[in-house]
């Protein structure tokens, strides 16, 4: 209990420290006057001019157009990977709808992987469409971020910055030394990373085993620094060969979230109120922590039912106890608890267990995060989506002390309000929607393994791990069939789409609006009361929405769990 | 402050809510509903248990529970229609009573210079009426010919009577009020039903009455939580479905119900008519519910000195004889320049003379000389003496023509009683300079205080005055005021106005010239008094019937009390979901999960007594909150820190804590009755 509490006190304590360092890096990113020799060519060979400036409508463009781009091209490359090289198990191309959902999963950063990574995709298709999609996505998350936020702090709705150099120089300045140095570290702890062919190995027993090998190292690295997810292995994080050791399981969290956590303080400094970073932070670890404390406690607690047959749950000298099941022996409960939570709070989707065998309670955490979308968040939106809900409080709060509503000295108006509510209302929308679409529809229900809460569970969280733009897979749902890669690809786009470009609007037409100096009457939005009222209302309005559902998946699931019901 | 004159009216007369009651049926028509997007949901959703009941009743299954719950929802549209009927008619109510006065009164028009007697309503925009000392003015207007002193108390319950002349900043008349001496010719301003009033009676009912900006941007975000839930109640179906036991339609549309904010949705009609009625209270008419919104938003308040930082005239409170001249002697000369002198700074002289223990008996054949804007002074003049008193330089420009010294200690004598905020009034008798009287500017009590206060709310207040900045920054500094603009011309404010609002700030004035009027209509909110001229009055966004110089002050707390008001029952309504989902949820599950039986935390009797009693406490809190909208939630001054954490506490924490206490109760009543 201690020594998991120390680890959980270490690793946070360590990805807080790096908040203000990460963010002075970034912040200089993001406002830097000058281009590397690099980036001007990169310009020069696109044809973009660098130096443009873009209002909303513009840089949102400019999200749709390279994205559609790049979907189609991803969607041909995969499509006919069997002709193009690098193939060396002979993989054919995927079926239309898996390859719908694949590109549209890696271009939305989701990484919901409907199919297995070795017997599915070549290891060109690794690296051209997969590895890429994780920069390029997280790019574009982080980018937007950015923009959103110079329309918060910013005078001028004309200018959000430039879209090209945001995303360029995100990958040029961040994600490709941060990966590359992370990468050999991986590589020293046992991870492969090779362009051979498969690897065939003799058993004890004497069996042949043929075992997949390929680049792995630099695909975990931008994995989780993309806050992207989707796995080398069909086994993700969980694979000895994509997490051989605890170390790299805390750098695989670390690295979720580096870049989230400090986007709170490049904001600070945007706006010249680190203050203002620093309660959203604050916001945003509260809930972490409440998240994993509840998972922690959930898994430490162990299932009554395995109990029953005899299965030693309590902690003890020589084990840590708790709910083993689907979790790996090497990262035990706590470690275990530590990446679910973090991999559902920054939606990046990776698992070092299967979320599947968790107790109700234990898998309600991640669902409920992926559902908020916003504690920490992945690539920039989680960011997007935490403000979403900072201006839903600065309304109603705004009013309580008897001004019309403001935020960063700008009124939020009818306009605004709008744009947030539709941004707010996508979550819902799709997850819900789906769920409710995919409970009622011959023939959906098929693709389930079990009855009862615990396979609504599974219907749930693929359709909210989908929206999230998460990636994870509760597991125990067979996806891949063409309702689930239509639907799951859809809910993606809508998960994205629809918060981000809304909350991209709002920002800009708040800059395009005369500041109204802060004075005592105007509401304070830099205060740690602010920042619980926020908490409270993305519990309210955020979690109450999802309260139904939950309750008829894990919540249901794990009362049963309790009363010792075992599925059939 | 004056008083209203309207009797204070309890918030549910018999009268009143006869007329909320009549409305609330009335409001039923769909076109009435669609107006209020959140109220509209559960109207339909009426309509449809109403249907559920009568297929059921046809086809003999159970329809207790339907019928019940049709009828429960059926009452939540008829409270919300009644809150929004209660503060309409109260607004009617309190305007009528203003009204009342005008009706029935016969006007002298004049047509080619000959009078005709017709009845008031008949007058039209642009008629010239006579009226004369004992007679009501029959509309609002402006003198063109004359001056009369106007009783004006069944308007502002002030009984003084007030002095309105022609061509001056005090022109304006208003309907009903009474000429009591004089004879004066008014132009009309506003035909029958034209009037500010009219207009003001108008918003208050439904017809013409405009959401305001902020009442549709929370209808929106009202809407759009109804959207999300709707959304969440929707799908529960399909779930339910999957989950082997289909929820019932009746019971899903209550959960729905009680989810979508249906509180503030029900009440924010009369919160918005509520605040309009709240200035009518203060005897100020609002010429949109936008103008009383923006009151809360203002950031400046450009107040007039004089009689608002002021007491309206300025008062003897010192002599400051020259080298040669006693006090005593000095204060002689005062008293009998003053004694025949009726303004009020002439018999603040003599108050302060007696004071002193000085005092004389008025000279036989003294005769008094009138303060005239051309000699700039008065006095009194009787055998062998004539005494002046008058500003600085006029008295000294007398003493040279006199043939008198001029004491080199006047100068700056009259500079240090400048300095200290006063006017200096140098006295004469006959060749003989005596010394200065110090004319100070009283500072109301209390007034001071009201600054601080504003201050901690986050207003700056800025003096206006037309005195020399020497005089105004001592005023200003003893009064508290953030700034002050000395000398100041009507173009000064203006240009002030401008620049305030260029920085972003929302600035709030009154006035009551013509000069004043561009700056009334630049600014914010613009209070216009009624004592001032028609330009002026059309300029404003608001006209104060007391033409009380501090009532900009309320007016700023009654838009922050109808902001606060909103913003505190949205609060409310939306902390209220909690105790509900816990209520219903465990009712709608339990036949597919028993296990979720242990939600049931409030331990209801049954899921249909808990489903009832939320849709009650659902119903019954619009009606409890009623005197809390129409009132208003007080707006206490304190920084905007400390507000968001009171109310936050107290209508957040009680949002979610009122309901589990009183849906628990309630269904311990309906337990009762079903056992």
């Amino acid at each position: 209990m201690s020594a998991s509490l120390l680890q959980f006190v270490v690793l946070l304590g360590v990805m807080a420290a790096l908040v203000v360092p990460v963010g002075n890096w970034l912040y200089g990113v993001a406002t830097g006057q000058k281009d590397t020799a690099l980036e001007r060519l990169t310009y020069r060979v696109i044809g973009i001019n660098p130096r443009e400036r873009m209002d909303w409508k513009r840089y949102g463009l400019a999200i749709v157009v390279s994205n559609l781009v790049m979907l189609l091209l991803a969607y041909l490359l995969i499509r006919l990977q069997g002709a193009l090289p690098w193939n060396p198990a002979g993989l054919a191309a995927q079926s239309p709808d898996l390859a719908w959902n694949t590109v549209v999963s890696f271009m939305t950063n989701t990484n919901w992987q409907a199919y297995s990574g070795e017997q599915s995709l070549s290891y060109f298709s690794q690296m051209a469409v997969i590895t890429t999609f994780m920069f390029t996505s997280a790019a574009t998350g982080f980018a937007a971020a950015l923009a959103f936020m110079r329309g918060l702090a910013g005078r001028d709705g004309t200018n959000l910055g430039n879209f090209w150099v945001d995303v360029t120089r995100l990958i040029y300045r961040v994600l490709l030394p941060v990966c590359f140095g992370l990468a050999l570290v991986f590589v020293w702890q046992g991870m492969p990373q090779t362009l051979g062919a498969y690897a065939n190995a003799t058993t004890l027993e004497g069996a042949a085993q043929r075992i997949a090998l390929g680049p792995v190292a630099s695909l975990e690295s931008i994995k989780h620094v993309g806050t992207n997810g989707g796995g080398f292995f069909s086994m993700n994080a969980a694979h000895p060969f994509e997490n051989p050791t605890p170390l790299t399981n805390a750098l695989h969290i670390l690295s979720m979230l580096l870049l989230p956590s400090a986007l709170t303080y490049v904001f600070g400094r945007m706006l010249g109120n680190l203050k203002q970073g620093w309660v959203i932070f604050g916001g945003m670890l509260v809930m972490f922590v409440g998240f994993l404390g509840t998972v922690y406690s959930f898994e430490q607690a162990g299932n009554p039912i395995l109990s029953k047959l005899g299965a030693e749950q309590a902690i003890t000298a020589t084990q840590a106890g708790g709910n083993m099941e689907g979790k790996e022996v090497r990262f035990g409960i706590a470690q275990t608890s530590l990446f679910a939570t973090t991999t559902t709070a920054a939606t990046t989707g990776s698992v070092d267990s299967m979320h599947d065998s968790y107790t109700g309670m234990g898998g309600f955490v991640p669902m409920l995060q992926m559902m908020l979308n916003n504690v920490f968040g992945g690539k920039g939106v989680g960011f997007i989506n935490f403000v979403q809900y900072l201006v839903l409080g600065v309304f109603i709060a705004g009013l309580m002390v008897g001004r019309t509503p403001e935020f960063l000295g700008k009124k939020i108006e009818a306009k605004e309000v709008k744009l947030t509510m539709l941004a707010v209302l996508a979550h819902p929308l799709s997850i819900l929607g789906f769920t409710a679409l995919a409970c009622v529809l011959p023939g959906a229900l098929n693709s389930l393994n079990n009855p009862g809460p615990h396979g609504f569970s599974e219907i749930l969280y693929a359709y909210t791990s989908g929206t999230a733009n998460n990636g994870s897979a509760f597991a125990g749902l067979s996806a891949n069939t063409f309702f689930y890669n239509l639907t799951i690809g859809l809910s993606m786009l809508m998960g994205r789409y629809l918060t981000l470009l809304p909350m991209l609007a709002v920002a800009g037409m708040l800059a395009a609006k005369r500041r109204v100096p802060a004075g005592s009457g105007t509401l304070p939005t830099d205060t740690a009361l602010f920042g619980a009222l926020t908490v409270f209302v993305i519990l309210i309005v955020g979690a109450l929405t999802f309260l139904p559902a939950l309750t008829l998946g894990p919540v249901a699931d794990h009362l049963q769990m309790l009363r010792g019901v075992v599925l059939k | 402050m004056t008083t209203a004159p309207q009797p204070k009216q309890s918030i549910f007369s018999p009268e009143l809510v006869r007329g909320a009651v009549r409305a609330s049926f009335a409001k039923l028509s769909p076109r009435d509903q669609a107006r209020n997007p959140v109220m509209f949901v559960v109207y339909l959703g009426t309509a449809l248990t109403a249907y559920l009941t009568v297929a059921n009743l046809v086809t003999g299954k159970p329809w207790g529970y339907e019928l019940a719950i049709t009828l429960l929802l059926l009452l939540t549209v008829l409270f919300a229609n009644f809150a929004e009927g209660m503060a309409e008619a109260r607004g009617k109510a309190q305007a009528a009573s203003l009204r009342s006065a005008r009706e029935d009164v016969k006007a002298r028009r004049l047509v080619n210079g000959q009078e005709e007697l017709v009845a008031g309503t008949a007058l039209e925009r642009g008629d010239l009426v006579v009226v004369e000392a004992g007679e009501m003015i029959p509309a609002d207007g402006e003198i063109v010919e004359g001056l009369a002193s106007v009783d004006e108390s069944a308007i502002t319950g002030e009984s003084a009577p007030v002095i309105r002349e022609a061509g001056t900043d005090h022109s304006g008349v208003t309907g009903g009020t009474k000429v009591l001496s004089d004879r004066i010719v008014i132009q009309i301003t506003s035909g029958a039903g034209e009037s500010f009033l009219d207009r003001m009676i108008a918003l208050v009912e439904g017809a013409s009455r405009q959401k305001t900006p902020n009442e549709i941007a929370l209808s929106i975000l009202l809407s759009g939580l109804t959207l999300i839930f709707l959304l969440a109640v929707v799908t529960l179906y399909p779930f339910t479905v999957y989950a082997g036991a289909p929820a019932s339609a009746v019971t899903l549309i209550a959960l729905l119900v009680c989810l979508i904010p249906t509180t503030i949705g029900g009440l924010l009609p009369a919160i918005g008519i509520a605040g309009m009625d709240r200035a009518l209270q203060a005897n100020v008419i609002a010429k949109s519910g936008k103008a009383v919104e923006v009151a809360g938003d203002v950031d400046v308040l450009l107040l007039d000195k004089t009689g608002t930082i002021t007491i309206g005239n300025r008062m003897a409170t010192k002599f400051h004889p020259l080298p040669g001249v006693t006090e005593a002697e000095l204060a002689k000369a005062a008293l009998l320049s003053s004694l025949a002198d009726p303004t009020p700074e002439g018999k603040s002289i003599v108050a302060l003379a007696r004071q002193l223990g000085v005092d004389a008996p008025e000279p036989a054949g003294a005769e008094f000389i009138e303060f005239t804007a051309q000699t700039r002074m008065s006095g009194v003049d009787f055998p062998g003496t004539s005494i002046r008193k008058g500003a600085g330089s006029r008295i000294s420009a007398l003493a040279q023509e006199r043939g008198g010294q001029l004491p080199p200690e006047l100068a700056a004598i009259t500079d240090e009683v400048s300095r200290q905020g006063a006017t200096p009034l140098t006295v004469i008798e006959n060749d003989r300079l005596l010394g200065v009287v110090a004319l100070s500017d009283i500072i109301k009590p209390g007034i001071r205080e009201r600054f601080e206060q504003l201050r901690r709310m986050g207003l700056r207040t800025v003096m206006i005055t037309g005195d020399n900045p020497l005089t105004a920054e001592a005023i200003a500094k003893e009064a508290g005021v953030d700034g002050f603009l000395a000398e100041a011309t009507p173009e000064d404010k203006m240009e002030m106005i401008k620049q305030e609002q260029a920085s972003g700030k929302l600035v709030a004035m009154m006035g009551d010239g013509t000069n004043d009027a561009p700056a009334l209509a630049q600014a914010d909110v613009g209070l216009a008094m009624n004592s001032g001229t028609q330009a002026a009055k059309e300029a404003g966004n608001m006209v104060d019937l007391d033409s009380d110089p501090t009532k900009l002050l309320e007016v700023v707390e009654i838009g922050k009390g109808l902001l606060i008001t909103r913003g505190a029952l949205t609060t409310f309504s939306i902390a209220n979901d909690v105790a509900k989902y816990f209520a219903i949820l465990p009712a709608l599950f339990v036949t597919a999960y028993p296990q979720l039986g242990v939600l049931n935390v409030m331990g209801l009797h049954s899921p249909t007594s808990a489903v009832l009693s939320a849709v009650i406490f659902n119903a019954l809190i619009i009606p409890v909150l009623i005197p809390l909208a129409l009132r208003g939630v007080p707006y206490q001054p304190m920084s905007a820190g400390a507000l968001l954490n009171r109310n936050l506490l107290v209508y957040g924490g009680g949002g979610i804590l009122v309901p589990f206490i009183a849906i628990k109760l309630i269904d311990l009543l309906i337990g009762g009755l079903m056992s």
